[in-house]
């Protein structure tokens, strides 16, 4: 009897995705999709609103990274005052938004690694959830635990001496930045008082690629075999081809590495990316025009970062990027897992380039806003956690904002994580008559190395984690399963 | 005795920043009478860092807006036991915080969870008129036993 899987997380107000998995009578699976509710009401929410707001409403979307869309937005909206393209900024005002950034990279890299993938690790995918958390981890190596604790707080320290708050930061504006880093903020991140310094967030990054280098030697096939598919690679390169999270060109490659678009101004997106609506999901499909939709979608987020960059502007990273260029002989890294290693190079990258930064005099510049004929279209992207993040607004006579166009790293990761659950799925589930606790984890293993933002901020109790939920031939529940 | 509140949630989203809007009302009820020792704290949600935050209090009141089924407010107790794993973990519980800081720093404070009861969750500042009904009973409720304990003290 043919039989419809349901994994089904139900977490959030907006927000939330579950995954269905299609079986034939010989239990062989035919067909699987990951459905993700995507909020869009919010294009249409800031409309009518003045430009100057969109940086600090934009922070309304997302509780997970509202530092990516506040930047976003800002740089937008630095078009719109006529600050010029992402690069015509006050060196303190830019640098404060590279800062802010690598903040929020470093902790939201941080939380996913300790967090979400150690556990997987160190336990297995097959472990009893129970144990398989960073409570776990806590009870097995205290030491890592701890290490994933504070670097999400430095992490979090930077955002909010940047920002100048927690919730609802204000530090980016219109054209600059509302504040620099005084003598003291700095300090506390390298006088290592408060907190860990900004030189033992690079050690333990550097531990912690050693503890994945490790894993990865035990066991290489899991690694390299796990969810792997073939797939192009999109994100933002510095027009010299280095790694840059904050400003650069646009850069494709596909699967075998011929750039297949290469290095364009972002400003011309509508050009070359599409986005296919299809009638079983919520969320659009990005893809390359020039490819169509079927052959031009894309991956983005860590491991296509470092598939387009020709190299890391940090030296401690740059010798890491070597040794995993070095692994595919050059050619770009197709393997799902191989992310986690790419996002753990970058939060080397990130905490090296905060040090940089600290020690940058331009952070306590009093310059800190520039200004120029306004305009009435403004583009801005950036290298989210996730992968490239969009924010296109468009404006009227009285500044108010007539046009919203988001497109956040999720959704162009929507294809990919759709083929990671279909290799999941054909691997671990074809045969089986029972899903087991390993069998869920391992759909969940493939989704989370995405990393994906499946919540809209709203987060009020009383909502349930994950449903699973097996359905027969006539769509009848046969079973119902929450973890 | 140190004591921490904590609100969590995103005030962006109506009812959704009742936990931020409780703490930030319990902070200038402290300070107008000037009263020592309790310290405020808030964020989007609660996260694996939130450990090392609790870790230095003696009592920890967590506070946030609410789904379930209650009237107005209510006050539970928190314990390490009732941690549970969601699925992506971008934000986690406060028992889930709690056995966490009880696990890698071998302290574990008096933690409760003061749930305000919330109705609408639209893209807006401004919470809902029953909610902050509430919301003032809640506030009245802790107003009330912190001049209580004050008066206590020599």
């Amino acid at each position: 009897m043919p039989k419809k899987i349901t994994i089904e997380p139900v977490t959030r107000v907006e927000g939330h995705g579950k995954v269905t998995i299609h079986l034939d009578d010989n239990l062989n699976v035919v067909q699987s999709r990951l459905h993700i509710v995507e909020f869009r009401g919010f294009e249409r929410f800031v409309q009518g609103r003045p430009y100057w707001e969109a940086p600090v409403l934009v922070q309304r979307l997302c509780g997970i990274c509202p530092v990516s869309h506040h930047l976003a937005a800002a740089k937008a909206i630095d078009m719109l005052v006529g600050a010029g393209n992402g690069d015509g900024l006050t060196p303190t005002g830019e640098k404060m938004r590279r800062l802010m950034h690598y903040g929020q990279i470093f902790q939201s890299h941080s939380l996913h690694f300790f967090h979400l993938v150690s556990p997987d690790l160190l336990f297995g995918i097959d472990a009893d959830p129970s144990v398989r958390n960073i409570i776990g981890v806590a009870m097995e190596n205290k030491d890592l635990a701890v290490q994933g604790v504070m670097m999400r707080k430095f992490g979090q320290e930077i955002i909010e001496a940047t920002a100048g708050k927690k919730i609802h930061g204000t530090g980016a504006i219109p054209g600059g930045i509302n504040k620099n880093l005084s003598i003291e903020e700095r300090d506390r991140f390298l006088d290592g008082k408060a907190f860990p310094n900004v030189d033992q967030m690079i050690e333990w990054s550097l531990g912690a690629l050693d503890f994945f280098k490790d894993y990865h030697k035990k066991n290489r096939d899991f690694i390299d075999h796990f969810a792997a598919f073939p797939s192009s690679h999109l994100s933002l390169v510095r027009k010299d081809g280095a790694l840059d999270m904050y400003h650069g060109v646009l850069r494709a490659v596909d699967a075998e590495g011929k750039v297949i678009l290469n290095d364009v101004d972002y400003q011309d997106y509508l050009d070359y990316i599409g986005e296919e609506v299809r009638s079983w999901s919520y969320m659009k499909f990005p893809y390359l025009k020039k490819y169509g939709k079927k052959n031009g979608w894309y991956r983005v987020g860590p491991l296509a970062r470092l598939n387009t960059a020709n190299f890391i502007p940090s030296p401690l990273a740059q010798k890491e990027f070597e040794q995993f260029k070095a692994y595919t002989n050059g050619k770009p890294n197709n393997m799902s897992m191989h992310m986690h290693w790419a996002r753990l190079i970058e939060i080397l990258h990130a905490a090296e380039m905060m040090k940089e930064l600290l020690h940058d005099p331009d952070l306590q510049g009093e310059d800190l806003v520039v200004t120029g004929t306004k305009q009435y279209e403004g583009i801005g992207l950036l290298e989210a956690p996730r992968g490239t993040l969009f924010h296109h607004y468009r404006i009227n006579e009285q500044d108010q904002i007539t046009m919203a166009n988001l497109i956040v790293s999720t959704t162009n990761n929507n294809e990919p994580m759709n083929r990671a659950v279909a290799e999941v799925a054909r691997e671990y589930l074809t045969g089986q008559e029972k899903i087991t606790e390993g069998m869920l984890n391992a759909v969940e293993v493939a989704i989370r190395a995405y990393d994906p933002c499946l919540s809209c901020a709203t987060h009020a109790l009383g909502k349930m984690p994950l449903e699973i939920t097996l359905f027969d031939s006539k769509d009848q529940i046969i079973d119902k399963k929450r973890n | 005795m140190k004591i921490l509140f904590y609100g969590y949630g995103n005030p962006g989203r109506q009812d959704d920043g009742l936990g931020i809007y409780f703490v930030e009302e319990m902070e200038k009820f402290v300070r107008d009478k000037d009263i020592s020792d309790i310290s405020f704290d808030s964020n989007y949600q609660l996260n694996i860092e939130d450990a090392d935050t609790i870790k230095n209090y003696d009592l920890v009141f967590f506070c946030d807006a609410s789904q379930e089924n209650i009237d107005d407010y209510c006050i539970t107790k928190v314990s390490p036991s009732d941690a549970h794993i969601e699925f992506t973990m971008h934000a986690v519980s406060p028992a889930f915080v709690l056995n966490l800081c009880k696990n890698i720093y071998n302290m574990a404070p008096d933690t409760y969870l003061i749930h305000i009861k919330g109705y609408s969750w639209h893209f807006m500042e401004k919470i809902s008129k029953q909610a902050d009904k509430n919301f003032q009973s809640a506030l009245c409720y802790f107003e009330k036993l912190l001049q209580q304990q004050k008066n206590l003290l020599p």
